[in-house]
């Protein structure tokens, strides 16, 4: 369900220009869990960029759900961002002072999600991640895992086709970045496309295949669980 | 928002003051403007004054001039003629100043002489005794009505009616005390003597002319036609053929209450327009705040973005909060103002009215004043790219 083709991405400023993805292409099937891994500057997070269609491509075709992404407009990107897209970042982004129940509900509000189901569906994720019975707590009152719980119930809330998560872990002690690994796995045993930027081979593992990103190019693209790096 | 309080309260704070003063000028021009006609009513409305010639400029109390082109007659011709259609009465009066002493005391006062029609004109009313009769005026008799401020100076606090004082030597019975009409700019009302017209003319004076005649409009909108009916009646009897011509002069009322009315105006506005300004620095104070908001909260704007805040949602909230902000300081400012206006009439003995319409005005600027200086920083947050809001520390 999506498809980067020629993809090629390159800054021009000033007299400098610099490639961050050269003529990339892949394709993500629905239901995959999908690690794109590599060290800074290789253009993972340009391409996650493109992905979340936070940007657009310099050349070459992103298709995603049979739609092409790249020549969209703002507002048409907006749309796909609020509908089709799940963020989670590394750090968690919620907003303060806000409970975690109406952190949840944000994207609803750029939906029209009519006003009586939007509290219900925000209870449902929140609970299915555990949060049952922190829904009024504040981001300030939240462990690190627990606001990216919250992230991921956010995330979730209008049912996106891909959730595309940025060093999900980055920001969390090992103990509860098991715990959100072992909720992304969850929710793809339930149909859920993830694809996850990450550096730390550790949490590249989770997933069942990793795309290996270096100077702008696909190095390598295989099966997860014990992947050896061939740099 | 509600977030640093003390922030807010000080963007708004421009605007309150704005609004304030705008409402308080507003009402208190409304108020001064509205005393004002109502001082100049109180010595009678619908006014119109006829003057010998020479006398032109001098009011009321016009000095002894040599212009004697006025008559008794001419008060009657207009009181009676089927020409003059707009006018209700008719009052004929002889004044001059002249030294008037009672007990051991003295004075040098206004004597005016009247008919009875005069305090019906002028609304004048007695509060001790009685006023001058149709009867004292047909038999010239020798009484006097005072002003409080003669009582005054010539008696104290006793009542004076009954005894006598002596107008330029000659003996006079006090048959009434006028009540207070307070100090006006044309002259103290209060610091007069009224004798019949007759006795003023024949027994004191000497005189077979008037120094003027006050002629009441039947009401405000015939004043212009009252004036011209007169005029022409005047000018007929005095067989004088063109009005630049004539020997006497008609002061209208209306002249005295427009420029009046226009100067107090004028000043309102102007005081206004300053307070207006005010207004444009505090939206200044609240399109800074905003700026500021705004760059505070780049990363909840880049945030809502990815989620899928298009620019128009971006717009409409930061709109909404700067109109949230404008609004209910210009809701404060109301009050501020109002309790202004309440204050300051008490201190400066003006009635206290409440401007509805500016009221409604100063609520509706206060909104677009939100929306004017609102609508830059909304703009640039809905400008910004996600991805770099995103990252912004």
């Amino acid at each position: 369900m999506i498809q980067v083709s020629h993809v090629s991405k390159i800054y021009n400023t000033g007299e400098v220009e610099t490639v961050a993805l050269d003529d990339v292409s892949f394709s993500i099937d629905k239901g995959e869990f999908v690690a794109i891994m590599g060290p800074s500057g290789s253009g993972k997070s340009t391409l996650m960029h493109i992905l979340g269609a936070l940007d657009t491509p310099t050349s070459g075709k992103y298709i995603l759900d049979g739609q092409g992404v790249g020549s969209l407009n703002d507002d048409e990107l907006a749309e796909i961002r609020n509908k089709k897209i799940g963020f989670v970042f590394q750090a968690f982004n919620l907003l303060p002072r806000t409970s975690a129940l109406k952190n949840v509900m944000i994207p609803m509000m750029y939906d029209a999600t009519p006003k009586e189901e939007r509290i219900p569906l925000a209870e449902k994720y929140l609970k299915m991640v555990g949060l049952a019975d922190r829904m009024d707590y504040t981001s300030s009152q939240l462990s690190g895992g627990q606001q990216q719980r919250v992230a991921i119930a956010r995330a979730l809330v209008l049912n996106p086709s891909i959730i595309l998560a940025d060093e999900p872990t980055g920001n969390i002690a090992s103990a509860q970045a098991e715990e959100i690994m072992a909720i992304f796995q969850k929710l793809n045993k339930e149909g859920h496309t993830i694809i996850m930027i990450t550096h730390e081979p550790d949490i590249a593992e989770h997933a069942k295949r990793i795309i290996h990103v270096k100077d702008g190019k696909i190095v390598k693209d295989g099966n997860g669980h014990r992947q050896r790096l061939i740099i | 928002m509600g977030v640093n309080k003390l922030r807010t309260g000080l963007a708004m704070l421009g605007i309150i003051i704005g609004i304030g003063s705008v409402i308080a000028l507003v009402s208190l021009g409304q108020s001064s403007q509205a005393a004002v006609t109502n001082q100049i009513e109180s010595l009678g409305a619908n006014l119109l004054t006829i003057s010998p010639s020479s006398q032109r400029g001098e009011f009321i109390q016009g000095g002894a001039g040599s212009a004697t082109t006025l008559t008794l007659e001419d008060a009657q011709a207009i009181a009676s003629s089927p020409s003059v259609t707009d006018v209700s009465n008719v009052s004929p009066e002889y004044s001059r100043r002249a030294q008037v002493t009672a007990g051991g005391k003295n004075t040098n006062t206004s004597i005016i002489g009247v008919q009875a029609i005069y305090s019906t004109l002028h609304k004048v009313s007695v509060a001790e005794g009685q006023f001058i009769s149709d009867g004292d005026d047909a038999r010239q008799l020798k009484v006097a009505v005072l002003g409080p401020t003669v009582v005054q100076d010539l008696f104290g606090e006793t009542n004076p009616v009954g005894a006598t004082v002596r107008i330029s030597g000659q003996s006079f019975r006090v048959i009434g005390v006028t009540v207070s009409k307070g100090g006006t700019g044309f002259g103290n009302a209060d610091d007069v003597i009224y004798v019949p017209l007759s006795t003023a003319q024949k027994v004191l004076f000497g005189a077979t002319s008037l120094s003027s005649i006050s002629v009441q409009a039947k009401s405000s909108a015939v004043m212009t036609a009252a004036e011209d009916e007169v005029g022409y009646l005047l000018l007929d009897r005095h067989k004088i053929s063109s009005p630049a011509n004539a020997d006497f002069s008609i002061f209208s009322q209306n002249d005295i209450l427009n420029t009046a009315s226009s100067v107090t105006g004028t000043f309102t506005a102007l005081l206004s327009g300053i307070a207006a300004i005010s207004l444009i620095v505090g939206g200044i104070g609240i399109m800074n705040i905003m700026l500021v908001t705004v760059t505070e909260r780049t990363r909840e704007i880049g945030l809502r973005k990815a989620l899928g805040a298009k620019k128009k949602d971006i717009i409409a909230q930061f709109l909404i909060e700067s109109i949230i902000l404008t609004f209910v300081g210009g809701v404060l400012g109301m009050f501020v103002g109002i309790l202004l206006s309440f204050v300051i009439s008490k201190i400066i003995s003006l009635p206290f009215t409440i401007a509805f319409g500016s009221i409604l005005l100063a609520i509706g600027v206060s909104g677009a004043i939100g929306i004017l200086f609102g609508w830059y920083p909304a703009r640039k947050a809905a400008n910004l790219q996600p991805i770099e809001a995103l990252r912004y520390e």
